[in-house]
């Protein structure tokens, strides 16, 4: 990394003088960006972790003593929370909306490189405050990823009594500072700090996509927080936002006048957009990949901009369709189905562009174009069984099903992993300036990809059957067959491998750093700015004395009269051959 | 070509697996046999995507690949193509939508000729309240619910008197009948949900929700809770009977009215059901979120603490009132405090689990 003062623009650059600078207190977006990775990666896999513990329950019931029911409970919380907000959100945007941004857009650094290294340990803060509720007496909540009250704050849900859900409620509040100053940081620069030539019908789509998911997040996270904050004062001070009159331990409570299902408004007016902060990046990923990769301009790109804005703007309008028999005024239903089905077009049609860049292409099966394929076929199963669920009546037998679990872990976690680790595929040459190693590669793309679908394919299934979600133990019920406990057992299995082979991309992270193949410049002949830097990898300031100027779209693959099969953004036209 | 091969392999048994899964919609015993018939429309429309979508990337792949030296054809925009594909997908959503938005009006217009029950949920039981022979419901407030008013029903109000209350889980229904449940919370949220009805919906504390069904089939159901409440959620089991009218009729007239429960003695038994300890201590032996009470009064008991105790009607007593204080070995420490149940009725429930010692 480049450690002279320098000036360039008449600016000076953040000047890192020494290793703590330079490498944990850094202001430098590409450092940045890798810790949130790390961090976010290692909260990963402890969410991991937890949902193998869940696993090992529902599939060998009784085997682990220590998982009792509470625990059970505090395991599912956990996971959830983890996976949605720590894991994905921060990778997406912190790590990958970091990276990428200056990089693709031609400029030095983020708008405001301080407030972006406080959104780093301002995040930090918020996975320590997380994981200390492991900790404390009583443990994390167990009130579920949604937290719905009175539940989440009573006792007779573990943590609901004691400091659990205070600390999982101040861990978000915490959170969400850190995406603010985060998330201006990134619409600021992607407004601001664009090479020329780089129109905003120039840039990436997956620069879009995180624009257009930093625009949700920024919109949709202070819902949570009031959310959160009100929570905990009806916890703390006995405030009775959400609490109604309530009896239980065989007194009436200090509570009465407020209403649950406010809550459950304030959290889904988050929660529904925070479904496309993690999918929108997930887009832009494999929008990029899957034109790079098979050698061909990504299809109707104008068509693709204005989906996702579509997409963006509806969702912000669906979000009750979460609470279709929560108890809300049930006439309600009518709007959120039809806005819920709107927006399964303009999603389509990112489906349909994909697929159509495919057509009449020159593709490279690379390990990032599997991933990205793989990821096609798992988010279109994964996005149609959605349609079940927005639409109302058809969504009462499946509500809180095993039908649910299935839909979202193909759409919201299988399908931004697999775009996830496309993405850490194609870009870790960028960043080490080293190949991944291709065939450990490959044997943990097919174990992930085929296990996690032997997961949560049947559990649709077991969902039609109606096998509720969210139970400890299934003994009690007649109406669920033994065969359901051998599919969980089975499923277990998977879950197990599945989590095993995570270790093989870790090791291949870790080792292809120093045993890894040198990288050429662009090793995959991408067009777009992060592959044409001076050095490889980019160092401090990213351009050397030079910005790029930026003179054609991301996609310029195939064009008839050159002779290679792309041109980069920055190659002016008569220098074309 | 290996993925090729696997995906269509994948694509292929999804939708075989539709004809072979041994899981399928439970038997049907109720009204709403639309609601299956819009999850079969869905699956088939949407089936139909999934196969041409996945069946397009797999030619792609295969007619495609990698050659040294080859273009891709240059094809930025095909407005034509792209404003078809739009059409056609619309008509999809249009087809998907339909019906379902035709099957939510059936689902949230209420029947104004049917039989009236008020389904009530705590932690973690059911309880079922009928209007008695006046067809009207006593007032509520959750401010009167006590371990004997179990449904906090205003004891002055007098179209309370004759309400019929189901405590202990089980409610009967007759057949063929319009059946509109008024659901409530006494605590958190919770679930209504029979399988074989396919209805479901929230009981949510402070407010009242509704949910309608006519059972067709006679026969015995599980009620099970479907929405998260706290530790015992599963094991929120409640059983509904579907009868002939007359059985149903012989049945509620056996059951006691508000008036009758408040001129009860403390009974033990009694007590326990309604306050749900039954969903986590079984009477009959099998192990739960607490330990049974089955055999265990005058037997030792190790506590996580490490000692050791006789299960003895002090030891019952704390355990209701402060049960963090001697928490069972191997047991999670997640038991409510009853503090506020009076000395009589403490006693009652000691002499109570005596009694399954017997």
């Amino acid at each position: 990394m480049d450690q002279n003062s320098a000036t360039y623009e008449g600016q000076k650059m953040y000047d890192p003088k020494g290793w703590w600078d330079t490498y944990v207190f850094s202001q430098d977006h590409k450092v940045i960006a890798l810790q949130y990775v790390c961090v976010a990666l290692a909260i990963g896999l402890t969410g991991m972790f937890l949902s193998l513990l869940m696993r090992m329950q529902l599939g060998f019931p009784g085997l682990f003593e220590s998982i009792d029911a509470g625990s059970y409970y505090q395991d599912v919380t956990m996971h959830g929370m983890i996976m949605v907000i720590y894991l994905l959100t921060a990778l997406f945007l912190g790590g990958f909306g970091n990276y990428l941004i200056p990089l693709m857009l031609g400029c030095r650094d983020m708008a405001f490189p301080f407030v972006n290294m406080l959104s780093f340990w301002m995040y930090f803060l918020s996975v320590i405050i997380l994981v200390a509720s492991f900790f404390v007496e009583s443990g994390p909540t167990g009130a579920g990823w949604t937290l719905y009250p009175p539940q989440s704050i009573l006792e007779g849900t573990p943590g609901g009594d004691g400091a659990g859900i205070i600390l999982m409620l101040a861990s978000l509040a915490v959170f969400i500072i850190a995406f603010t100053m985060g998330g201006l940081n990134y619409i600021t620069t992607v407004l601001q700090s664009r090479a020329k030539g780089m129109t905003l019908m120039r840039m990436p789509l997956i620069i879009w996509c995180i624009f257009l998911a930093t625009f949700l997040g920024l919109l949709a996270f202070p819902a949570l927080l009031v959310g959160a904050i009100m929570l905990i004062f009806d916890r703390v001070l006995e405030t009775s936002f959400f609490m109604p009159e309530i009896f239980k331990g065989g007194e009436v409570l200090d509570y009465g006048g407020g209403s649950p299902v406010l809550f459950q408004h304030l959290f889904w007016f988050f929660g529904h957009p925070e479904v496309y902060i993690i999918a929108l990046p997930a887009f832009g990923i494999i929008s990029e990949l899957i034109s790079v990769h098979a050698r061909k301009n990504i299809f109707g790109y104008n068509m693709m901009v204005w989906a996702l804005i579509a997409i963006a703007g509806i969702a912000f309008i669906v979000w009750a369709h979460h609470m279709y028999v929560a108890g809300m005024n049930p006439y309600l239903g009518f709007f959120f189905a039809t806005t819920t089905l709107i927006i399964a077009v303009p999603t389509a049609i990112k489906v349909y562009n994909w697929v159509l860049t495919l057509w009449n292409a020159n593709i490279k099966m690379t390990v990032p174009m599997l991933y990205c394929l793989a990821f096609l076929v798992t988010f279109l199963n994964g996005g149609l069984t959605g349609l079940f669920l927005g639409n109302v009546a058809v969504d009462v037998p499946l509500s809180d099903t095993y039908f649910v679990v299935g839909h979202f872990h193909m759409v919201m976690a299988v399908s931004p992993v697999l775009a996830l680790y496309g993405g850490l595929y194609h870009w870790y040459p960028s960043v080490t300036g080293r190949m991944l190693n291709d065939t450990l590669g490959k044997i943990h793309f097919w174990i992930t990809f085929i296990g996690t679908y032997l997961i949560y394919f049947p559990m649709h299934y077991i969902g039609f059957l109606g096998v509720p979600r969210r139970y400890y133990s299934n003994e009690q019920y007649d109406f669920i067959p033994q065969s359901v406990a051998d599919l969980n057992q089975f499923i277990t299995v998977c879950a197990l491998i599945v989590g095993a082979a995570q270790f093989i991309l870790l090791y291949n992270f870790v080792v292809s750093l120093y045993k890894g193949a040198i990288a050429p410049k662009n090793p995959w002949g991408a067009c777009t700015l992060e592959w044409q830097t001076l050095e490889s990898p980019p160092g401090h300031g990213n351009w050397g004395e030079q910005l790029p100027v930026v003179y054609r779209w991301p996609y310029e693959y195939g064009l008839p009269g050159a002779t290679s099969d792309f041109v980069p953004q920055n190659v002016p036209d008569e220098q074309i051959t | 070509m290996a993925f090729v091969i696997v995906t269509a392999i994948i694509v292929i048994g999804t939708v075989l697996w539709n004809f072979v899964s041994p899981w399928w919609f439970s038997p049907l015993a109720s009204n709403w046999g639309f609601l299956d018939t819009t999850i079969l429309i869905s699956l088939v429309i949407t089936g139909i995507a999934f196969v041409l979508i996945s069946a397009f990337i797999l030619y792609c792949v295969v007619k495609f690949p990698y050659r040294e030296g080859n273009k891709s054809e240059y094809e930025p925009e095909n407005p034509a193509l792209e404003l078809k594909l739009t059409i056609i997908t619309t008509i999809g959503v249009i087809a998907l939508l339909a019906p379902g938005l035709y099957a939510w009006k059936l689902y949230v217009e209420l029947p104004v000729d049917a039989l009236e029950v008020e389904g009530v949920g705590q932690q973690w039981v059911w309880s079922y309240r009928f209007p008695g022979e006046d067809g009207v419901y006593g007032n509520t407030s959750g401010r009167l619910f006590s371990s004997k008013n179990t449904f906090g029903l205003d004891p002055d109000d007098p179209y309370g008197q004759d309400d019929i209350l189901i405590r202990g889980g089980e409610v009967h229904l007759p057949i063929n009948n319009k059946v509109v449940f008024q659901l409530r919370s006494k605590d958190v949220l919770h679930d209504f949900y029979v399988p074989q009805f396919r209805a479901k919906m929230d009981l949510v504390p402070g407010q009242q929700s509704n949910l309608w069904f006519e059972p067709t089939v006679l026969g015995t159901y599980e009620v099970a809770c479907a929405e998260y409440c706290g530790t015992g959620h599963y094991a929120m089991r409640g059983v509904v009977v579907v009868d002939t009218e007359e059985d149903f009729k012989t049945w509620l007239a056996g059951q006691p009215t508000f008036a009758e429960t408040m001129n009860e003695g403390a009974n033990g038994e009694q007590i326990v059901q309604t306050l749900g300890c039954v969903a986590c201590h079984s009477i009959d032996g099998s192990d739960g979120i607490g330990p049974t009470w089955r055999d265990t009064y005058g037997t030792n008991r190790a506590l996580a603490s490490g000692e050791t105790v006789v299960v003895d009607d002090d030891y019952i007593k704390t355990s209701i009132v402060n049960p963090m204080s001697q928490i069972a070995e191997g047991y999670a420490p997640v038991m409510p405090a009853y503090a506020t149940l009076s000395e009589e009725e403490l006693t009652a429930i000691g002499d109570y689990i005596k009694t399954l010692s017997e």
